[in-house]
């Protein structure tokens, strides 16, 4: 077989703008020719202190002051000067356009690869990938973050620096029950934002004040039929806080509802780990392998690459010292590889699991595995008894009750079933958090606020929980009640504070 | 489409807002650490930053979880013996259940505590929070090279390269205004008389206007465009840079009762100090006077670790310290401190003397002089003398005792604390 005459893009391994243009320009063509639909690219060199800071700010280009990004810069900086950790070679923000970081220590492979992977990559992945098509608005969150930085450090000017914290720790210890996970929301604006927020602080207010009127209702009627409110269990907590809380400041009430957004905006990523990150390093794999067949690059180039490339996906078994769980990357990269083999090279196994699928086209199945799923239905939809083999996946029940582990099954014809639905659920993330809902805010008694947990699989809640009802307590001003049911029944109740004659 | 941008040179320190809420969040626990960092390390390296340990129930930001118990499942990779059904004994040390993270994870149960390290700078704001330098006030104006020249409005006087073109043409403008004035007024009433007789057909009062117009006209241009004294020159002038300076004295009897550990307490005071001087004032220089039955000036070396043995005279060391001020350091150009560090040990005829000494030819002329005796035994003869004169000067005289390595922050800490302004 002839080979192409060599058209390296570069003989040396010292990247200099020119050099990245020409690599972006390169792979964006290839890209466009596998058929990948991205956001414009933004990409910015940095150096790796401004990675720290990008690491600390959990990933916000744009973020408001809390000490708690502080706590995570001295934990990034500290690991990485002490060489407990490296950097991760990019950072890419769901914006549109799209940001990706490079870090200007990286090689000229590291560069490439970087850009094959965050900004082709993960960047289809944003543009392409209901849940984030639907959950975040990449061309408003920039100007969103701005003005949520510019409104909390107004409210630091006016209220001070201690109570804006206060507000703000209560707020995080709740962010992960700041989601509607079944409606749709509005999308955010920053815009909108600034000029409805006024008018929002006064309408709140003036109904909030309708609600907490405290004029003695005529008692006639019996008391039993009274609803309750809310009528119905409400499980996004912090949305029930901004609207119902009876002793927030408007300024507070803002401040809960800009970390509900951001924790609205983050919370396709928290669904689409395995996913997001198994497409990306699909992509980059075959886009550096497409560069080197049209040679582009050169071997030495194709060896640095492949060394990371075999570094990223390494998967340690579990009795493995360095074992930390499944390891998303490798996970995706393996699923999505297999839909590509599956479509090329079925099977009888692939014909029998996945007749949909087996023979057709793989530029045309991959992108759907992609759009229209997140970690949980896409593993439960797509990971094949191949990759389950490979990865030697076996399934461990831990009960209580029992005084052994019990493998439930392993990867064989009986267990393949049972091993998908496991690790499935495994990243559904209303198993892996509690469940728990607001049942009652007693509006005409006492104003204590009921929350229900409903245990999943017998699991209590952890030790942390009477911390953050004290969060919540001090958002809600008064009583806070969580009780723990099983079956119908309430296993484990607390209440905060615990002497509650002391209310508010 | 893409654009590459180069943010290298943007902002640094982007983090350093929230390293800094992090830090004062945390103060109480830093200041403790920093505390015990003075106390245990070695003196060389006093300045070094400082690992900070906060324990991690402190500091964690607590969500909702799931805690230990109950049934959960995981599906972990690497099987090599296992086939379904299979029993597999608990790993040790998760007794309760747990292994929700596979076997790896199950060490480390007990939360470590989070630990940072505090860079160089934070270490010394903090050693030095809350303190302050008594009595700093003292700024010479000294030195040839500490001057800079500052623009003092205009003169009328000067060199050709210091002209101010702009003011020059506006006093130009300024005096031809005044000066024409009067003849323009007279031209514009002999135009309208002109133009007057003009209509009226008055040959004669025409000629004689014309003329007129002709002489005024001459008149206002005989006036000059540019005269000497329109010329305005910048004005520059040399003002000293004020540079503080200090000079700290560091007193120590050598005498054979003075064994290495309490000169070693004696050193982590003068570093102390020496530090916090050094951030007060761009200059800072010491004088190192040790002293048995006589003193002497020395250098650093020598002053800690030279041994030599006699009897104590601690007035030799004071007369030396004022020998030394009169000779180099005029109180009026120098902020003087003084540190003497004691065993208490004095030839008991010698203390009246340096009460007297100290009160008459060197407390009037320092910021501060701080006395610190270290010993486990009880007071002598000098700390009651010295009682004595502290009394006398309140503001410039402290004493405090020290009896271990423990005790010298707080020490340290009591003498320069921040006096609340009554």
């Amino acid at each position: 077989m002839r080979r192409r005459k060599s058209r390296f893009i570069a003989e040396s391994n010292d990247w200099t703008f020119d050099l990245i243009e020409k690599y972006d320009r390169v792979i964006g063509e290839l890209a466009a020719d596998y058929g990948l639909d991205t956001y414009p690219n933004q990409i910015e060199i940095i150096r790796s202190d401004q990675m720290m800071d990008a690491y600390s700010s959990i990933g916000m280009p744009v973020g408001y002051n809390h000490w708690s990004f502080g706590k995570h810069f001295v934990e990034v900086q500290q690991n990485y000067q002490k060489g407990y950790m490296g950097l991760a070679y990019e950072i890419v923000i769901n914006s549109d356009p799209c940001i990706a970081y490079l870090m200007e220590e990286n090689t000229l492979t590291m560069q490439a690869l970087v850009i094959a992977h965050a900004c082709y990559g993960h960047n289809s992945f944003f543009k392409g990938n209901y849940l984030f098509r639907s959950w975040t608005d990449a061309s408003a969150i920039i100007d969103y973050l701005v003005f949520a930085k510019g409104y909390i450090s107004e409210c630091e000017a006016r209220h001070g620096l201690k109570a804006v914290e206060e507000t703000l720790d209560s707020c995080h210890a709740l962010m992960n029950y700041g989601v509607d996970r079944y409606k749709r929301p509005y999308p955010i604006s920053a815009e909108e934002e600034k000029r409805r927020q006024a008018e929002r602080a006064e309408y709140v207010q003036r109904n909030l004040n309708d609600l907490w009127r405290t004029l003695p209702k005529t008692r006639t009627d019996e008391p039993s039929d009274t609803p309750t409110f809310p009528d119905e269990p409400q499980e996004n907590l912090l949305y029930f806080i901004e609207k119902n809380a009876p002793l927030l400041e408007p300024w507070q009430r803002e401040i809960v509802r800009i970390v509900r957004k951001i924790a609205q905006y983050f919370y396709p990523q928290r669904q689409t780990q395995v996913m997001n990150e198994g497409w990306a390093t699909f992509w980059h794999y075959t886009l550096m392998n497409r560069l080197y067949d049209e040679r582009y690059v050169n071997d030495a180039f194709m060896m640095e690459f492949l060394t990371s490339h075999t570094g990223v996906l390494f998967q340690p078994g579990f009795d493995h010292p360095r074992y930390q769980g499944i390891n998303p990357y490798a996970l995706g990269f393996a699923m999505y590889s297999d839909i590509k083999r599956i479509c090329e090279n079925p099977t009888d196994e692939d014909r029998e699991w996945f007749p949909d699928i087996a023979g057709g086209d793989w530029l045309e199945v991959l992108p759907i595995a992609m759009r229209d799923f997140k970690d949980e239905s896409f593993i439960l939809q797509f990971l094949s008894p191949k990759v389950m083999r490979d990865l030697r996946l076996f399934g461990i029940v831990d009960d209580d009750q029992e005084s052994e582990f019990e493998v439930a099954a392993i990867h064989d014809s009986g267990g393949y079933k049972c091993v998908r639905e496991l690790l499935a659920s495994q990243y559904n993330t209303s198993d892996c958090e509690p469940n728990i809902q607001i049942v009652k805010a007693d509006v005409d008694g006492d104003r204590s606020l009921t929350l229900r947990h409903q245990q999943h699989a017998r699991r209590p809640l952890g030790d942390t929980t009477e911390h953050v009802m004290k969060h919540l307590h001090r958002l809600w001003g008064f009583p806070v009640y969580m009780e723990s049911v099983w079956n119908d029944e309430v296993v484990s109740s607390k209440v905060c504070p615990e002497s509650s004659d002391q209310a508010a | 489409m893409s654009y590459v941008i180069d943010r290298r040179e943007n902002a640094k320190n982007k983090s350093a807002v929230n390293r800094q809420r992090f830090l004062d969040r945390y103060k109480k626990h830093i200041q403790k650490s920093v505390q015990e960092a003075v106390d245990k390390r070695s003196i060389t390296d006093i300045e070094r930053g400082e690992e900070v340990h906060i324990p991690s129930e402190d500091i964690s930001e607590p969500v909702f979880a799931h805690g230990k118990g109950g049934k959960r499942s995981v599906v972990h990779p690497g099987n090599k013996e296992f086939i379904a059904g299979d029993r597999v004994p608990r790993p040790s040390g998760s007794g309760g259940g747990g292994g929700g993270e596979g076997e790896a994870s199950d060490q480390g149960e007990g939360a470590d505590d989070f630990v940072f390290r505090l860079t160089q700078d934070e270490f010394l704001d903090f050693l030095f929070d809350n303190l302050e330098l008594p009595n700093l006030t003292k700024r010479h104006l000294k030195g040839n090279n500490s001057f800079k020249y500052e623009h003092a409005g205009f003169t009328s006087d000067g060199v050709p390269a210091k002209l101010s073109i702009s003011r020059s043409m506006m006093a130009a403008k300024a005096r031809r205004i005044a000066l024409t004035g009067v003849s323009r007024k007279k031209l514009e009433a002999a135009a309208s008389a002109l133009s007057e007789a003009e209509e009226e057909g008055d040959e004669v009062s025409v000629k004689r206007l014309e003329e007129e117009m002709v002489k005024l006209e001459q008149r206002i241009d005989r006036v000059a465009f540019l005269d000497t004294n329109d010329l305005r020159y910048n004005l520059y002038v040399k003002r000293p840079i004020p540079t503080s300076q200090a000079v700290m004295f560091c007193l120590m009897d050598v005498s054979g009762s003075m064994d290495q550990a309490i000169k070693d307490m004696a050193k982590r005071f003068y570093l102390l100090l020496y530090l916090f001087l050094k951030r007060h004032y761009e200059r800072t220089e010491i004088v190192f006077i040790r002293h048995h039955t006589v003193a002497k000036e020395v250098d650093e070396q020598e002053f800690f670790y030279s041994r030599e043995t006699g009897g104590t005279v601690v007035s030799s060391a004071l007369k030396k310290m004022q020998e030394v001020m009169a000779e180099r350091y005029s109180p009026d150009e120098w902020n003087i401190y003084g540190a003497q560090a004691s065993d208490g040990d004095n030839w008991n005829d010698d203390s009246p003397t340096c009460g007297k000494l100290l009160e008459e030819s060197i407390l009037p002329f320092v910021q501060y002089f701080a006395y610190v005796e270290i010993t486990k035994r009880s007071h002598q003869a000098l700390w009651r003398e010295y009682a004595a004169v502290g009394e006398k000067f309140p503001d410039a005289f402290a004493q405090r005792h020290i009896k271990e390595v423990s005790d010298i922050f707080p020490v340290f800490h009591d003498l320069f604390q921040k006096k609340v302004v009554a």
